[in-house]
């Protein structure tokens, strides 16, 4: 089964800055490395500031492109890594072992969620409106 | 935490962690079953100190520690019935100096922080051929992945206590055997590494398309496979054909979602809906392959059927097939690994190259290959030409001894199935 552990934005992600914490990047970068020696991890990136991107808004109908930054900057995702692990139990303790995204005694959020996979859908739902159509083919 | 909480992390840092331990442990002591239980002795001690401190922020380090320690306990308590039998007059030859070393020496070994080495000593031990094949399946997944007897039991459909005696009999037989706790250097290294995949690649091939009973796929089991043919990958990053194996694994995975319809039958290649496929595996599978290459490894066994799967992934639809490319994949695997089965699917890809009459030539020629006497996928490879070539009877006559053949409950229903759409139409 697969989970995300996506890391939570900040005013400073959302700065486009780095952490103020030199030894982050190589404690991100070695928990990167014990995921792939332990064959676990399947992909991960860190995701630009919001205001390099923009909303679709389906509003009445109608669809609108609102331009970044957003607002609400805690509910926004500054970056995921996405774990294929036997169970949920394995898959909090990779998130435990995660580093302190903005670095030692800072602030930050993780949130961590799984995955629909395959045998979730046990009816011929195409795989791309998974989460649109769970409602109505899970029984 | 509450209690139920502290033991499931745990739980889920044994079975992260257990594979290392296992291998480090075992360097000192020599022997993978005695280092299964000082490990696992680490674990019961884990779980009364945890129990009531929480678990401890570098959790594998402590149970590391902890069997390090019971390791070096064992030595020393070893040594120390050496002298006293020594001072009996009992001979230090008949302790068998190979199973424990030195003292000093072990003390030196268990210092050295190569955890990633150790590792791969534990899966190169637990695939040795001095075991058999089920018995080199059964202690990988027991001692590299770290699953449990009942669960390996239960994913080969077989009794519990018939897996644990089979695991057992393995620890015993590699301790009887004397087999060195190392990786095989030189010439010895090719063979041994084959070894190593083939129990990968039979793990994945048991939960992808199951030979008995009516589940169709295991999931887990392929997902366990993919873990650690990525871990043997790293392990190893200079071996292409790990990545071969490790390409061909994650673009068959890719296809998971796509090769059951909704009543949980089998899809063929063919017919399966393209858009299910999981691109990123797709992706993971085709850099797996371009790295093997770069390493001059495009012509292995496993890269090749990694490149036939690569050219079905890379065909947004069935009809775009590079099915010349495919044929020229089958000669080239033909050559490396010789076998009726390649034959058989060389057929198939030239029938649909160079049309049915060509690939049916091809398999009228296998026909009376023994190899393939049992395998039902000569009839129905057959079956499918002549439907092709509108030879209706004859495909409806091999369709059924195909379905006669197989031993998949899902599989039979699909060949009858063929058979009856043929006389319907």
């Amino acid at each position: 089964m697969r989970f995300m552990i996506q890391v939570r934005a900040t005013t400073t992600t959302e700065a486009g800055e780095m952490p103020d914490d030199d030894t982050l990047m190589r404690r991100m970068d070695a928990y990167h490395a014990d995921l792939v020696k332990a064959g676990v991890l399947l992909d991960a990136a860190g995701l630009k500031p919001s205001a390099t991107g923009w909303r679709l808004e389906y509003r009445g109908g109608r669809c609108r492109v609102v331009d970044g930054p957003f607002a609400e900057t805690k509910e926004l995702i500054a970056g995921y890594t996405l774990i294929q692990v036997r169970d949920r139990d394995e898959a909090m303790e990779w998130a435990r072992r995660f580093p302190a995204p903005m670095g030692e005694g800072a602030d930050a959020t993780l949130e961590v969620r799984q995955l629909y996979e395959a045998e979730d859908f046990p009816l011929d739902a195409p795989a791309g409106c998974a989460a649109q159509s769970s409602s109505s083919t899970r029984r | 935490m509450t209690q139920a909480a502290t033991h499931r992390a745990i739980e889920a840092v044994w079975r992260i962690e257990s594979a290392k331990v296992i291998a480090h442990v075992a360097r000192i002591v020599r022997d993978v079953g005695l280092a299964e239980e000082l490990a696992q002795d680490a674990l019961v001690s884990a779980l009364e100190h945890w129990g009531d401190d929480g678990v401890p922020n570098n959790p594998g380090a402590w149970l590391m520690t902890a069997a390090k320690n019971r390791a070096l306990d064992r030595l020393r308590q070893d040594a120390l019935h050496a002298r006293k039998r020594e001072e009996h007059g009992i001979e230090l030859d008949a302790l068998q100096s190979h199973v424990v070393p030195d003292f000093v020496d072990a003390l030196a070994e268990a210092s050295e922080d190569d955890i990633g080495d150790d590792l791969l000593r534990l899966v190169f031990t637990a695939c040795h051929p001095v075991l058999s094949t089920d018995a080199r399946v059964a202690l990988t997944l027991r001692l590299v992945g770290g699953l449990a007897t009942d669960e390996i039991a239960r994913a080969f459909l077989v009794p519990e206590a018939t897996m644990a005696q089979r695991i057992v009999r393995a620890k015993r037989t590699l301790t009887e055997a004397r087999v060195p706790f190392e990786v095989p250097r030189a010439d010895a290294l090719a063979p041994r590494l084959a070894s190593v995949l083939e129990v990968i690649y039979l793990v994945f091939n048991e939960g992808y398309s199951a030979t008995a009973g009516d589940d169709w796929m295991r999931p887990a089991l392929c997902a366990e496979a993919l873990r650690l043919g990525r871990i043997v990958a790293e392990l190893m990053p200079a071996e292409s054909e790990v990545l071969g194996l490790v390409a061909l694994m994650e673009i068959q995975a890719s296809r998971t979602a796509a090769r059951t319809d909704a009543q949980g039958r089998p899809v063929l290649l063919m017919d399966q809906d393209r858009s299910r496929w999981d691109p990123l595996l797709i992706r993971r599978g085709l850099l797996a392959l371009e790295r093997a290459g770069a390493l001059g490894g495009a012509r292995g066994p496993y890269a090749l059927q990694a490149a036939l799967a690569a050219c079905h992934a890379r065909a947004r639809q069935a009809d775009q097939t590079d099915w010349v490319q495919i044929v020229a994949l089958y000669d080239a695997l033909a050559q490396v690994m010789p076998s009726p089965v390649v034959e058989l699917n060389r057929a198939v890809a030239v029938g649909m190259a160079f049309g049915p009459e060509a690939g049916l030539e091809l398999v009228d020629a296998l026909a009376e290959t023994p190899a393939l006497a049992q395998y039902h996928w000569l009839p129905s490879v057959r079956g499918d030409l002549l439907a092709k070539l509108g030879r209706r009877d004859e495909a409806r006559a091999e369709f059924e001894r195909a379905a006669g053949m197989t031993r998949n409950a899902r599989e039979r229903e699909l060949l009858l199935a063929r058979s009856l759409g043929l006389a319907n139409r």
